[in-house]
């Protein structure tokens, strides 16, 4: 049979449409283009892709098992390894893991992995409607600090073994980045809700409302009966660039505008919520919190949305997926150029003017690109009298966050980085006994499929842990 | 959920409430706030602790209904269950080596003031308190201060209650006077913590202050709670949810933190208009 040398197409929602709406962009593939796919599969003897993926899924297994159209258990192999398929086959970059390692793509297009682990992940939440069954407990006691990616898997993974699981989360609904961060036409929410609740029904517990470092500290959960606990607070602290007019009114760090619109639906006709919509907008950075602070603009009503970035279209850190649909929805790049002041509105003749202190455009200069730095990218130099200014009324700031100190300050002899994040040993363990770490706020922004390979590994090093003891 | 324990209207806009919430109830320290949702679509709001009862596994609030969320909030009744209640978040005011301390509270910031004022107290400092209010009407606190302060003065602006003029006229009077305060701290409308630093100023008396701005999630996540304090002429970014949400007054760009809680004037306007027509509907 001959090799289809292209992946099957991922239908999506028409650009012209979906700009205006917070729906779903990509659409899933039907049960028969899914078969299709899988058949491009070689089933090769070293199966190089399941080292590419940071939670080594069966991948060449559970596409075995979409051939014969079994999509039952095809799932079943996907959660083995996974506790949260719907969410990696939307949300992970394939194309820099599992995909990447693929034999096929050495000649052709790689397999399409991730849309197939997602086509199996919808399948089974649509169709099957068997709850997963507790497993026995064994009577210990773990805390989970944060209901993000990290936590989640960690939790789930212990769950499965029959440990007490309990999760802190600091804000009132549980998911961290994937509620409050990733917006619903790239994440819909029910996927995120379904994912938790199936982690209630193997057991575990969620405790919203709760900031471990406030109104618990990690010693008071020692004190009531945890006997190990695993920190994945998130990356925390939104970064400015130290420019004049960052506090003016419709700056916003990327965090505070998800945020606003994804956890407390400010996109919503009927909300309590106040977000800045319509005008024009700029976001400065280009990693995939940048396109979808972008995006979410753009559906928000905005009538222009620049991307600007310091660097070319080489650097870029998004994936080149969510870089093309931001495009194709009419998103405009304005590459090597960089922000030095953001400008305010100020009425001097009249102070008492509603539009004072608000912003109206922004200067930036023009960049080109020198040697390499220390990041092996080329470092972007400013063009002497090159500045200009972009007529804008809001400026969102998605230039990465830094670890927060909260759980840091609270907890005494946990040690971190210069930057901030925790110190973990090769087995997760930071430098308190019993207590792991892992996702963003050991590493710092990250994707994730890392933070979720990051509580993957704790999980097993705690389980390790407590059957010594 | 978090039950509404008992209710007590202070004045025709200010409401306290005692809220079950014993995980906060057992930590919250005076300065510290909180974080709430009236409901299930509700926005969140901080608010600072008015006080604690850790054997009740209560947590007192008082809130001025400025808009639609403290519309809502005042709407639940003694008994009903607010949706979520969370801290307790920031900084709790510093209190070490403060033997002699002036406390200043304006308008329903006496709220966040007198438990301050408690706190030293019962440390068995010296407290001067002077609190200011638009009217007699609204005086709210009065008897809670005259508990722990050895001078209270009272000011109204149009001198209805206590004496007529705002907080900073005692101030200024005492300080002339020469009285030696290791610390003021100024809890209230921006615009009179601001006067209170710019009449301290020339006396050279550390002014604590504590900032109010826009909030999410209060645990420094978001950045929306972010001011500018100028450190020898450099302009620092802090959050006041982690970094506060006490500053050094003369440190803190009050001009621009004035600009920016008025953000969302509008939109809170046309929320708080729906909110109040909805109430009057339900009637």
């Amino acid at each position: 049979m001959a090799i289809i040398p292209k992946k099957h197409v991922m239908p999506v929602q028409e650009p012209e449409l979906r700009a205006h709406n917070f729906q779903e962009v990509a659409l899933g593939y039907s049960a028969q283009i899914a078969i299709e796919e899988a058949n491009r599969c070689l089933h090769c003897a070293n199966q190089p892709c399941v080292s590419g993926c940071p939670v080594n899924i069966h991948i060449p297994d559970f596409i075995e098992k979409v051939k014969e159209g079994d999509f039952e258990e095809a799932y079943a192999i996907i959660s083995k390894s996974s506790s949260l398929p719907a969410v990696c086959g939307r949300v992970c970059p394939q194309e820099k893991q599992c995909e990447s390692k693929c034999t096929l793509g050495i000649r052709f297009e790689p397999v399409g992995i991730g849309y197939l682990e997602r086509f199996v992940a919808d399948h089974h939440n649509n169709e099957s409607f068997s709850d997963p069954v507790p497993v026995e407990t064994n009577g210990h006691k773990v805390a989970i600090i944060g209901s993000g990616p990290s936590g989640l898997t960690c939790a789930g993974d212990l769950a499965k073994k029959g440990y007490e699981v309990t999760v802190f989360e600091a804000l009132h609904k549980a998911g961290g980045v994937l509620v409050y961060g990733i917006p619903e036409f790239r994440l819909p929410k029910k996927i995120v809700e379904k994912e938790v609740d199936t982690l209630k029904k193997l057991g575990a517990k969620i405790q919203t409302d709760v900031v471990i470092g406030k109104t618990l500290t990690v010693d008071e959960l020692f004190e009531t009966g945890y006997e190990a606990v695993y920190i994945g607070s998130g990356a925390g602290l939104p970064n400015f660039m130290k420019i004049p007019g960052e506090a003016l009114k419709g700056v916003y760090s990327a965090n505070e505008f998800l945020t606003r619109t994804n956890l407390m639906k400010a996109y919503e006709t009927d909300t309590m919520t106040p977000i800045m919509k319509g005008g024009k907008v700029a976001v400065v950075g280009a990693g995939n919190v940048a396109m979808d602070a972008a995006r979410t603009a753009l559906r928000l009503g905005a009538e222009k949305v620049y991307v600007v970035y310091r660097r070319s279209m080489e650097e870029l850190t998004a994936r080149k997926e969510e870089v093309e649909h931001a495009k194709e929805e009419g998103i405009e790049f304005r590459l090597l150029n960089n922000p030095i002041e953001i400008l305010g509105y100020h009425n001097l003749e009249d102070p008492r003017d509603p539009k004072n202190g608000f912003v109206k455009g922004m200067r930036c200069i023009r960049m080109e690109l020198g040697e390499p730095d220390a990041s092996g990218r080329r470092k972007p130099v400013p063009i002497e009298g090159s500045e200009f200014v972009i007529d804008v009324d809001t400026v969102i700031m998605a230039i990465g966050t830094s670890p927060n100190p909260l759980i840091k300050n609270t907890t005494e002899g946990l040690e971190v980085n210069s930057k901030g994040g925790i110190i973990i040993d090769e087995n997760a363990m930071t430098s308190r006994q019993a207590v792991y770490a892992g996702g963003d706020a050991v590493t710092g922004s990250a994707t994730v499929i890392s933070a979720m390979g990051a509580g993957k590994k704790a999980a097993a090093a705690i389980d390790a842990y407590l059957k010594q003891l | 959920m978090y039950k509404i324990i008992s209710k007590k209207e202070l004045n025709a806009s200010v409401t306290q409430m005692e809220i079950e919430a014993p995980l906060v109830a057992k930590k919250a320290k005076a300065g510290q706030f909180i974080i709430l949702r009236v409901d299930e679509e509700g926005e969140r709001i901080p608010l600072t602790v008015a006080g604690t009862d850790p054997e009740k596994g209560t947590v007192k609030i008082i809130f001025q209904i400025v808009g639609a969320t403290t519309a809502r909030l005042n709407h639940k009744k003694e008994g009903d269950f607010l949706q979520d209640f969370v801290g307790p978040l920031g900084e709790a005011t510093k209190t070490e080596g403060i033997r002699k301390v002036c406390i200043i509270g304006g308008g329903v910031g006496c709220a966040i003031a007198m438990p301050v004022a408690e706190a030293f107290h019962r440390l068995q400092a010296d407290v001067t308190g002077i609190i200011g209010f638009r009217n007699k009407e609204i005086v709210i606190l009065e008897e809670e201060f005259s508990r722990c302060c050895s001078r209270l003065y009272v000011m109204t602006d149009d001198g209805s209650h206590g004496k007529a003029g705002n907080v900073t006229i005692p101030l200024k009077e005492l300080l002339e006077a020469e009285e030696c305060f290791d610390e003021i701290i100024a809890i209230g409308p921006l615009i009179m913590m601001k006067f209170v630093v710019e009449t301290a100023r020339p006396y050279d008396i550390p002014v604590t202050v504590s900032m109010n701005p826009i909030m999410i999630d209060g645990t420094g996540m978001c950045g929306c709670c972010r001011l500018t304090l100028v450190k020898e002429g450099e302009r620092v970014t802090k959050f006041a949810c982690v970094d506060g949400p006490d500053f050094n007054g003369y440190e803190v760009d009050f001009d621009e933190a004035m600009s920016r809680n008025r953000m969302y004037n509008d939109f809170e306007r046309h929320a708080y208009e729906e909110t109040c027509n909805l109430f009057k509907e339900a009637r």
